[in-house]
């Protein structure tokens, strides 16, 4: 399972990159492989506010749905609008192609909420023991 | 003893025996003593025969020898024997909802054929499943569209089926949902009226065609002026009738739904009935219920699969867009079979069929004196017809000549107790419709002398 | 095989309407008309009939196959259940006619059929009255969350919540939403029952009630139900019972009498109607006295002079849940098997429904991890986890079962088990039957050990192999004929 070093990420398995007041959210390799292969991404709409940890966009596999959360709060910029021909842009590339959204943060402390990415390695493999 | 359990004493003994229990009863023993039945008051089996007679004894206590002039948004239309005959297949009937697609590609390719005809009879880019009936239809489409906007107003004609909307307005009653209707009109919808309920509040405006007094319409113009506003239109439709008339997709429609029971479907005393449901492709994914795909298998042969199945509660639990696990599969395949044997040509016909029986039907009722044939907008195989007196004493006067005459407005419309719905489908001849008419006159004659002697 | 619309042949005709009798034509001025003829398909009859028979025979079903989905009940559908829905004093009579003036006496016999179906719902059941009014088990289960709704509306009580077991049918939690609550779930013990400790931290005041399979989806009877009762009556909780698997305590305990304030009846499972390819369904609801008030209208009642009427006068009423009196055709259909099964058959059809799958508990599970290793009612849970390591998942093992032209049981539910397989036999299969089951069972894990590989290419035998659903759900075509305007 990849986890990039440079990343930050939540315990449902989002990940946000942090440039500056912008940040780019997608979805871990653990994520995209647990659903299976992506049909559809509902992307949230630019200018949506959005809270830590709140809903800000859905993603469908055949057999399954996912509520994807905020890792942090803030304003939506820009969307991947890519993804909506091509889902499965999240499986092939779920780190760089298939990014979701970028936001502007609102609450820079509130990083300090998220895991680093070898605190996320261990969170996997105790998932995992479960 | 039933003659549907297999397992003779024989072979029970030897199951206890592997199970390693002693008796049934054993098998029970979670259900504590405390836990059991205070009573158990069943009657004794009876043989099939016996039930049968019993059956056709109740059957008998019922009123099917009237010749029906009643309709109401649910028709006496005929039924090809083809119809029956296909649907009473066993293939058909005793599958459960097709989960496995491998095994069950009858029923998935016949769901997707009954997606495609709503889809030209309604001229909209996607239909569901099916749903319960048209009532409830009309409800998920209010709440699709709700969900949709994110808006809670709700703006309904009052040309609506009454039955309909009482339903809405039970199942929303806890929803914080705002509902407005319009004044009901016995014509067209009242554009006065339902044109400054619009504000950009409200989620959809909810229209009928034809509506509950048979009145056809073209509801482009509040459907144009709904979208400046963002508003989503809703049309509730009858199928047979979108034989002749513009489509609710010509009109700009967004969702559609509507009853299916004309469509091969006996009354059976209020259902099964088919809920049918067509909309935009851009609101695939907030449709209730289950949808038909085309796709390919493992050697590229083309085959159906139940898609978007992550909408639905089985997989979304409580963010599943609806609650609805069953459908009415066979229905929808009894009415697919339906509008396959009309065809095109067959299809257009049975509405003209309607049309001109109807129209000979207002022409000798309005011959009638006393008898008022609302003209005022057009009609297809139901009008509205105004009496000298209460039309539920007329009708039930008509009941004893051996008439089902109609269906009095004043059960669901006070202060319209003098006005009655008259339907007539191509099952009616010439004859029954004179007969009708000359019974009819009678009854009020009767009627006025009672009234003047009972005035004098 | 092609569809129906790609087998049309301009000029053939499948039906011929009458000729007008009329001598008038009726005229739509033509800003009313549709633009453009609808598209239906120009075939014969025999076009038709060999189109939709051919339909047919890729279908398994209970009348060609052994078909043990767990949680559906497919048990048989006597014929004879269908012919009296045929019989046409009930096939034509319109559902308008009680309520025309003193129309009740034009139905007289169907009012009876649902009068004395509400009466044996509650003998069968133990509640005090009943609506047929539901047109399926889901539309049973929001009239009831419905009622319980008014219930606490018209006492005043601040409600927020409804308890759903981890194991419950997806429909319970969809229902409890939809109704306007908000959900708390429950976990499920080792031994496969509802985690009591954890219901007692989660009861607060703001508990609506609770709904409850019973048995629950593990085919397990809970002793402790009667207690549950006690912990969610306390906090004035009402305790909705989802009857998806009554066939398996029919005479042997009514939800009336261990706690159980409103529940549903799926008449497709316990009752035997027909599953249709997926509905239509029907799904009486129950009440004891505390609900009663609230019950949907209209009403059948029996008046003193033995006759039968709608009563609609029911102030505090949740008002009209569907158009009509219910689904008749097909409470019909379950009035005609109750009648001939009386009460001795009724209790019988449970004994081997319970017994059939407690056969198959005890001879699967020497080659099937079972998921808790007890006595189970009418279904029974196991978990492909061996296979699965050895790369063959419940859903191969499922395709393999098919190719032995057998319907798979229920796989990857209930969720609280993982790589589950849910058998339920019912009461109507033989011994034999199960026999060919259990020995295709077992080939299965022979081959889980043997030759992994082929079950990725399975099912073989029937009219497609697995379908992409990726591709279904990403290129949707979902009408043949697109856009038509």
């Amino acid at each position: 399972m990849e986890v990039e070093d440079h990343l930050l990420y939540t315990k449902d398995h989002e990940w946000i990159n942090i440039d500056g007041d912008v940040a780019t959210i997608g979805i871990s390799d653990y994520a995209q492989e647990a659903l299976g292969d992506i049909t559809y991404v509902e992307l949230p709409t630019v200018g949506d506010e959005i809270e830590q940890f709140g809903e800000f966009a859905s993603i469908e596999s055949v057999k399954a749905a996912s509520d994807i959360f905020s890792p942090m709060s803030g304003k939506v910029i820009e969307v991947n609008e890519g993804l909506e021909a091509k889902p499965g842009m999240i499986n092939k590339s779920c780190y760089e192609k298939g990014w979701i959204a970028k936001i502007e943060i609102t609450d820079m402390d509130e990083s300090s909420n998220l895991m680093t990415a070898d605190e996320y390695r261990k969170f996997l493999e105790s998932v995992e023991l479960n | 003893m039933i003659p549907y359990i297999a397992n003779t004493n024989k072979e029970v003994q030897e199951m206890l025996k592997i199970i390693g229990v002693n008796s049934i009863d054993d098998l029970f023993v979670d259900i504590k003593p405390h836990q059991r039945p205070k009573s158990f008051n069943l009657p004794e089996g009876k043989s099939e025969l016996e039930v049968v007679s019993h059956l056709k004894q109740l059957a008998a206590k019922n009123a099917t020898n009237l010749i029906p002039f009643i309709g109401g948004g649910y028709y006496d239309h005929y039924i090809p024997a083809a119809v029956s005959a296909l649907v009473s297949r066993g293939e058909f009937y005793t599958a459960y909802t097709p989960y496995q697609p491998e095994c069950a590609q009858g029923t998935l390719q016949a769901l997707y054929e009954f997606q495609s005809s709503i889809c030209a009879l309604t001229s909209m880019e996607v239909a569901n499943a099916s749903l319960y009936d048209g009532g409830t239809a009309l409800y998920e489409a209010a709440m699709m569209a709700i969900r949709i906007t994110g808006r809670r107003k709700i703006i309904m004609d009052g040309g609506v089926s009454p039955i309909y909307r009482k339903i809405l307005k039970s199942y929303t009653i806890n929803l914080n949902i705002e509902f407005h209707e319009s004044p009901v009109i016995h014509g067209q919808s009242d554009r006065k009226s339902i044109l400054p309920l619009l504000d950009k509040d409200t989620a959809a405006v909810i229209l009928q065609n034809p509506n509950f007094f048979g009145a056809i319409d073209d509801h482009s113009d509040i459907i144009e002026k709904a979208h400046e506003l963002g508003i989503l239109a809703i049309e509730s439709v009858y199928p047979i009738s979108l034989g002749l008339i513009k489509t609710p997709g010509e009109m700009g429609a967004d969702i559609v739904t509507g009853e299916g029971q004309s469509l091969g479907l006996p009354l059976n005393f209020g259902g099964p009935y088919l809920g049918f449901m067509a909309t935009r492709k851009e609101y695939i994914r907030k449709m209730p219920g289950r949808i038909v795909g085309e796709t390919v298998d493992m050697h590229g042969r083309r085959c159906f699969v139940n898609t978007l199945q992550a909408r639905e509660q089985h997989i979304r639990r409580e963010k599943a867009t609806s609650n609805i696990c069953t459908n009415v599969s066979l229905c929808a395949l009894q009415s697919v079979i339906f509008m396959s044997l009309l065809g095109k040509e067959g299809f257009k016909e049975l509405a003209q069929l309607n049309l001109d029986k109807t129209e000979f039907a207002k022409q000798t009722l309005s011959k009638i004196k006393g008898v008022e044939v609302k003209r005022s907008s057009p009609t297809f195989n139901e009008f509205t017809i105004h009496l000298p007196i209460d039309a539920s004493i007329v009708v039930e006067a008509m009941l004893k000549k051996g008439f089902a005459a109609g269906f009095p407005l004043g059960r669901y419309y006070p202060g319209m107790e003098n006005y009655m719905i008259v339907a007539v489908t191509e099952k009616r001849t010439k004859e029954e419709i004179i007969n009708y008419s000359r019974e009819l006159e009678e009854v009020l004659n009767n009627e006025r002398v009672m009234v003047s002697t009972r005035s004098s | 095989m092609g569809l129906i619309f790609e087998k049309s042949v301009s000029g053939r005709r499948g039906y011929l309407n009458p000729k007008s009798d009329v001598g008038v034509k009726g005229e739509i001025a033509s800003k009313y008309k549709r633009g453009k003829d609808c598209p239906f398909p120009e075939q014969t009859e025999l076009d038709v009939v060999r189109h939709y028979t051919a339909l047919s025979q890729k279908n398994f079903s209970v009348d060609t196959n052994f078909y043990p989905l767990g949680s559906c009940t497919m048990k048989y559908n006597p014929k004879f259940t269908e012919s009296v829905a045929q019989i046409p004093g009930f096939a034509q009579l319109h559902p308008l006619l009680p309520q025309l003036k003193n129309g009740e006496e034009l139905t007289q016999g169907a009012l009876h059929v649902l009068y004395e179906m509400e009466q044996f719902c509650c003998a069968i059941t133990g509640l005090d009255a009943f609506t047929m009014q539901p047109l399926a088990g889901a539309h049973g289960e929001l009239t009831g969350v419905m009622m319980m709704a008014a219930y606490h509306k018209a006492k005043g009580n601040k409600k927020k919540y409804i308890i759903v077991p981890d194991a419950a049918h997806g429909t319970n939690p969809a229902t409890a939403i939809i109704a306007g609550y908000e959900i708390i779930s429950i976990p499920t013990t080792k031994d496969g029952v509802m985690d009591l400790k954890i219901l007692k931290e989660k009861i607060t005041d703001e508990v609506a009630g609770m709904m409850l399979t019973c048995p629950d989806t593990h085919g397990i009877f809970n002793s402790d139900v009667d207690k549950i009762s006690e912990m969610i009556h306390a906090v004035d909780g009402l305790m909705y019972y989802d009857g998806a698997n009554l066939n398996a305590i029919l005479g042997r305990c009514r939800p009336g009498d261990i706690g159980f304030d409103v529940m549903h009846i799926n008449t497709h499972k316990t009752f035997t109607t027909p599953h249709g390819g997926g509905g239509p369904g029907a799904g009486p609801v129950g009440v004891n006295k505390k609900l009663m008030p609230y019950l949907p209208i209209s009403r059948v009642i029996k008046k003193a002079n033995g006759t039968f009427a709608l009563n609609y006068d029911y102030p505090n009423s949740i008002g009209y849940i569907a158009s009509f009196y219910g689904n008749f055709a097909l409470l019909l259909r379950a009035y005609a098997y109750l009648l001939l099964l009386g009460k001795e058959g009724l209790i019988e059809t449970t004994n081997h429904a319970v017994l059939n799958a407690n056969y198959v508990r005890q001879r699967l599970k020497e080659r099937y991890t079972i998921a808790y290793d007890r006595i189970c009612m009418h279904e029974a849970v196991f978990s492909a986890n061996k296979q699965a390591e050895r790369g063959v998942h419940a859903l191969d093992i499922a395709k393999y079962l098919i190719d032995q032209g057998m319907h798979p049981p229920t796989v990857y539910f209930p969720l609280t088990v993982k790589e589950s397989i849910m058998v339920e036999p019912t009461e109507t299969e033989a011994k034999a039957t199960i026999d060919d089951f259990i020995k295709a069972m077992f080939a299965a894990d022979d081959l889980s050990q043997t030759n992994p590989e082929i079950f990725h290419d399975l099912p073989k035998t029937t009219p497609i192999t697995r379908p992409d659903e990726v591709r279904a759900a990403r290129d949707l075509n979902t009408n043949f004929f697109g856009k038509l305007s």
